[in-house]
């Protein structure tokens, strides 16, 4: 197959994974916008999320109603949280927000253990991982069905969010809490409430996003790695800007297919892992809060 | 009334001193102990990335330790074991080695780390401890040499002999070493040690047969392979080998092989990588998976059977889930288990203390002196479950004979028999050179052997 | 009432800048060392090996992190890179240099990681806080794939997975715990009383004021770029001579996997649970973090045996490790070391009140 279609292919499935990881960074956004925590216990959130999606599906009830029982879950982990978690660290510095979360991880992913146990399960959401075919005789490229679903979903949600924070008035509220948490109370926004429906907004991301990637990888405990994949994302984008998650998500997906498999062999291979993490770097050098990240202004 | 401010004192100050009496306790205290108890100690990894492998391989050793109790323990002495967990890590599994070394006045005799990282980290304290290392199909791979690694064994093949029986059958699918000539193989793998662990021995074949050998590595946690499987599909992969880790390396691997079209009638899994909880995930696309194996996964070898009867029956068992006895990671941990226990038997017999508990000198010589033919096989259960071996001094390594597997959609169709290696000589070889290059370096004289 | 400066007149300048200005603390100090000395005669092996060495080396490393984080205020998550680094130096010094004593080989590979450290740190010139922290990710992930693919830095071992040389030094191979434990002490020892000064001399206050304000240290005269590099090369230095003990004196293996993310998140928590900005808090942190999930697997193992599924233990362990960072953080952000500071604050006043 000539090198420039071959190219191409790489591109395309660079893209698309690019869009996997974006649909994971969305839920970090969400929070961070909302109310300036980094949560790093999206990833385990993400695991649980299908988890538990699929353990209710095991103990019997269909798809879909495991799905609206498995968004409640969610809401609830999210609420817990911000009850339990953020509100007693509420004027706690970025640091001390950022190991809690943390801590959030590991709590979550052993609760994840225990109540459903350590086996590995399959998810199968009905859409094939296979090429699609006429694009297939047409150009000989290959793309996935359950790639372009992924990529469609996560250019739906991130329309949504970005539509939700700058028409709805919720989501001025929500811009509101993130700006100026005693100002937004001092004119009546309700902090708990709105804390509580961002929680929930990325439990329900984080649900959407692992669905997609334990079709696609299994339902298990590394899933809770795909965080990491998604840092490089939100450096990029920045960590506030919802459009910005899909515009660094193609950036990063892109950039780690074609390095490693057209610089990678030159070191042996194995360039992925830290590709994303260098091109996050320099992408800072040049401009320190991201694409579209705020600009950061401090006053001395 | 307990303030807040209160609580901020309290509460870090109890968990603090909780934790010294906890540890002195535990390090000090002078536990109960029969004297016909052989006391085992089980480094577990039950949690995290590798949580499904060690949940079933250390469930089998456990269940088959109270199997053997429930049948009147070895000549009398009954068995006892503490857990401790490493979560697979090498620095926890070092800690969980020194904490599980003394058991009142008893030490334990033998550890399985059930992994190369944490085999490696404690390797170095066996000779010292008089401790014996018995990896099962993992670890270091020239302490075969039993010249230079007196306490290391391994008893059921390592990766350089995998890898040699492996292409063996790879050469037989395609028709004969002569047909191998110009074909491409792809060895993808884990981007560590291990992954690259069969590599050497590879590189030889290949030069030997004359195909082209192509590398490819999957960094962890490989979730993601679409650049590999891309690479693969244009360089026209005739075969590949993969060695990965973790089921959700594994399985990605499946399903993007699926995705490119490549078929996976002719992938070709390690050990470590081929288990039930690996081909699951991947659902239907995993039809068609050869994968090695060094102990044969099924309920009705005699031993499983009647593990499940007794000890499951008695409501003993150590599965959360009673349907994975009988799978590859469980059957593995009974054949390790199973080792042991002969281990223990010879070494009562040769040092005359048949009832009574031993040492690990002894227990050491009794795996050397294990000499498990079909016969013991078919006496202890595990007949086709487990290949026959002889250890002996210089020779610290099983059978170096695999079965190959194929996974039908719902579970492993054993199509071989014990497959051996196609030049063992080359594979001892190359171990005698590492051993011999290890104890230079370390100024290890390596001890005789007649 | 005996912890009183009362009667303790300072009469001079170096008097009056000692570390232990009171008495009861310079006798306090000597006394712990005279005790952390002893103490192999009193230990059995598990506790020396499997607890007090790698306590020590990694409270060596959290000080590192301390360093980095507490003074100089710049967010970093590559600590166990740079251990990484250490850890290989020392290996391929021992290795390539005949005869070289531990000691400086281990000097010398801290000294390699502080060079791996500025090169790092450099983005810290232009990036700050949260980014900065994703930032050293990069560095963390780089390092450990550069040092497991250059089969160079493991001298192209087959195995992959390098045995650390006995420590040698002076012609004495120190093999057993009690050595190696003493050997460890030494070095923490005289490395954390260096850290202890370099706080608090110029140095660390030029940091804490790039930690504070960097823009207004600016105006005051402190070149950035020396500030936040020289904490960066120190605070490498310290995990990389961390790292070259942790292989050496407790793993005795040298393989990059050891050094992976969970380490460096490790290294975090015991930065903050011990208080960031002390010198006492890595000690404390490390202790804090390092016996926690010992304290977990023993207490259960004990109190349910084998009647709960060890599974089931191993999940709850891991639920309350996280439950108890987020209590500490909720009820003592400023960490272990505060608490340590307001009993030193009650103990001056008892048996009074106030």
């Amino acid at each position: 197959m000539p090198d420039f279609w071959f190219f191409l292919e790489v591109l395309v499935g660079g893209l698309l994974s690019g869009t996997m990881y974006a649909l994971v960074a969305l839920g970090f956004v969400l929070i961070y916008k909302a109310s300036s925590v980094f949560n790093f216990a999206q990833g385990a959130m993400v695991f649980f999320a299908v988890l538990s999606f699929v353990g209710f599906m095991e103990l019997g009830l269909p798809f879909w109603a495991a799905l609206p029982v498995t968004v409640g879950l969610m809401i609830l982990v999210g609420m817990g949280t911000e009850r339990f978690v953020l509100r007693p660290l509420v004027n706690q510095s970025e640091d001390t927000l950022l190991m809690a979360t943390i801590g959030l991880a590991f709590v979550i992913e052993g609760v994840a253990q225990l109540a459903w146990g350590v086996d590995v399960r399959r998810l199968d959401l009905g859409i094939r991982d296979e090429p699609i075919n006429w694009v297939m005789d047409k150009t000989g490229m290959l793309v996935s069905q359950l790639d372009v679903t992924a990529a469609a979903v996560a250019g739906i949600m991130v329309a949504a969010l970005a539509l939700l924070f700058s028409h709805t008035k919720v989501g001025r509220g929500l811009r509101a809490v993130a700006d100026d948490h005693a100002a937004a109370l001092s004119i009546g926004i309700p902090l708990k409430h709105i804390w509580m429906l961002v929680w929930a907004t990325a439990g329900v991301v984080a649900l959407v996003a692992g669905m997609l990637w334990g079709a696609r990888s299994g339902v298990q405990f590394a899933l809770v790695w795909v965080a990491l994949k998604a840092l490089p994302v939100l450096i990029i984008g920045g960590f506030t800007s919802v459009p910005g998650v899909i515009l660094a998500g193609l950036i990063v997906g892109a950039v780690e297919k074609i390095g490693e498999v057209f610089i990678g062999p030159f070191f042996g291979g194995g360039i992925e892992g830290w590709a994303p993490y260098m091109l996050a770097v320099l992408f800072l050098l040049i401009r320190p809060e991201g694409l579209f990240g705020e600009k950061i202004i401090r006053r001395v | 009334m307990l303030t807040d401010r209160m609580l901020r004192r309290v509460v870090p100050a109890i968990s603090a001193a909780a934790t010294f009496i906890a540890i002195a306790a535990a390090s000090t205290a002078a536990m109960a102990q029969e004297a016909q108890e052989q006391y085992f100690g089980i480094p577990s990894s039950r949690v995290g990335p590798y949580s499904a492998m060690g949940t079933g391989y250390y469930g089998g050793i456990i269940d088959y330790l109270n199997y053997v109790n429930m049948k009147g323990g070895v000549n009398g002495v009954k068995l006892t074991y503490d857990e401790c967990e490493t979560e697979y890590n090498a620095a926890r599994t070092v800690e969980c080695y020194q904490r599980l070394l003394n058991k009142g006045d008893q030490k334990m005799v033998v550890f399985d780390t059930l992994g190369t990282p944490g085999a490696y980290a404690v390797i170095g304290r066996m000779a010292q401890d008089h401790v014996v290392l018995a990896q099962y199909g993992y670890g270091r791979t020239d302490a075969a040499d039993g010249r230079v690694w007196p306490w290391v064994f391994n008893a059921a093949g390592h990766y350089w002999g995998q890898i040699a029986v492996k292409m063996n059958y790879i050469a037989e699918k395609e028709g004969g070493v002569d047909k191998m000539k110009g074909k491409t193989i792809v060895h993808l793998h884990i981007d560590t040690a291990y992954g690259r662990e069969p590599l050497p021995a590879m590189r030889q074949i290949a030069k030997d047969w004359d195909f082209k050998l192509i590398e490819i590595a999957v960094p962890a946690p490989g979730l993601e392979q679409q650049s590999q499987w891309l690479q693969i599909r244009k360089e026209k992969a005739d075969w590949v080998t993969f060695w990965g880790a973790g089921s959700g390396m594994n399985s990605t691997a499946i399903t993007t092989a699926a995705r490119v079209g490549f078929p996976r009638e002719k992938m070709f899994y390690v050990t470590f990588g081929g288990a039930e909880e690996d081909m699951i995930p991947a659902g239907d696309a995993a039809k068609g998976t050869y994968v090695a194996a060094n102990a044969a996964p099924g309920k009705d070898y005699p031993l499983i059977a009647d593990i499940i009867k007794v000890v499951y029956g008695a409501g003993k068992g150590n599965m959360q889930n009673p349907d994975r006895v009988g799978t590859v990671y469980y059957n593995r941990g009974v054949g390790a288990a199973a080792m042991w226990i002969e281990a223990l038997k010879n070494a009562q017999q040769i040092h005359n203390k048949v009832g009574k508990t031993v040492n690990g000198d002894e227990f050491r010589d009794g795996y050397e002196a294990l000499d498990v033919t079909d016969e013991k096989l078919k006496e202890i259960g595990i007949l086709g479950m487990s290949a026959p071996f002889k250890m002996s001094c210089a020779k610290h390594d099983g059978s170096e004979r695999f079965k190959v597997m194929q996974w039908d959609g719902k579970k492993f169709q054993i199509l071989t028999d014990w497959v051996p290696a196609p030049d063992p000589a080359f594979i001892r070889k190359l171990i005698e050179d590492s051993a011999a290059k290890f104890a230079a370096e370390n100024n290890i004289t390596p001890r005789k052997c007649s | 009432m005996l912890y009183r400066e009362a009667g303790q007149f300072r009469t001079s300048y170096a008097q009056d800048s000692q570390i232990f200005p009171l008495r009861q603390d310079r006798v306090g100090i000597i006394i712990m060392l005279i005790a952390a000395v002893m103490l192999p005669f009193v230990a059995n092996s598990y506790w020396l090996s499997a607890i007090l060495i790698p306590w020590l080396v990694l409270s060596l490393v959290a000080l590192g992190q301390n360093i980095l984080m507490g003074y100089a205020g710049q967010l970093s998550l590559g600590s166990a890179g740079f251990m990484a680094v250490g850890a290989f130096a020392c290996y391929n010094l021992i290795l390539r240099i005949d005869g070289i004593p531990f000691v400086v080989a281990v000097g010398l590979s801290g000294v390699c990681a502080a060079l791996v450290g500025i090169v790092f740190g450099l983005p810290s010139l232009r990036i700050r806080g949260l980014y900065l922290a994703v930032a050293t990710l990069a560095s963390q992930f780089f390092i450990v794939w550069a040092l497991d693919k250059f089969g160079w830095f493991k001298n192209y071992d087959p195995a992959g997975v390098i045995t650390a040389q006995p420590i040698v030094m002076f012609g004495h191979n120190f093999a057993t715990p009690r050595e190696k434990y003493w050997v460890v002490l030494a070095i923490v020892a005289v490395l954390a009383l260096l850290a202890k000064n370099m706080a608090r001399g110029s140095i660390g206050r030029g940091w804490m004021a790039v930690r504070d304000m960097d823009v207004a240290a600016e105006v005051m005269g402190f070149s950035l770029l020396r500030t936040k590099l020289q904490a960066f090369a120190i605070s490498s230095f310290y995990c990389g001579v961390g790292g070259a003990l942790f292989a050496f004196a407790y793993l005795q293996t040298v393989e990059p996997s050891a050094f992976g993310i969970d380490l460096s998140f490790r290294i975090l928590f015991m930065v903050i649970i011990g208080g960031l900005g002390t010198i006492m808090g890595s000690f404390l942190g490390a202790g804090f973090i390092l016996l926690m999930p010992i304290f977990l697997n023993i207490f259960f193992h004990t109190v349910f045996g084998k009647s709960v599924d060890a599974t089931i233990t191993s999940a709850l362990e891991q639920v309350i490790f996280g439950v108890m960072i987020i209590m500490f953080l909720i009820f003592e952000p400023l960490g272990l070391a505060r608490l340590w500071q307001l009993t030193k604050e009650r103990l001056r006043l008892w048996p009074f009140k106030h």
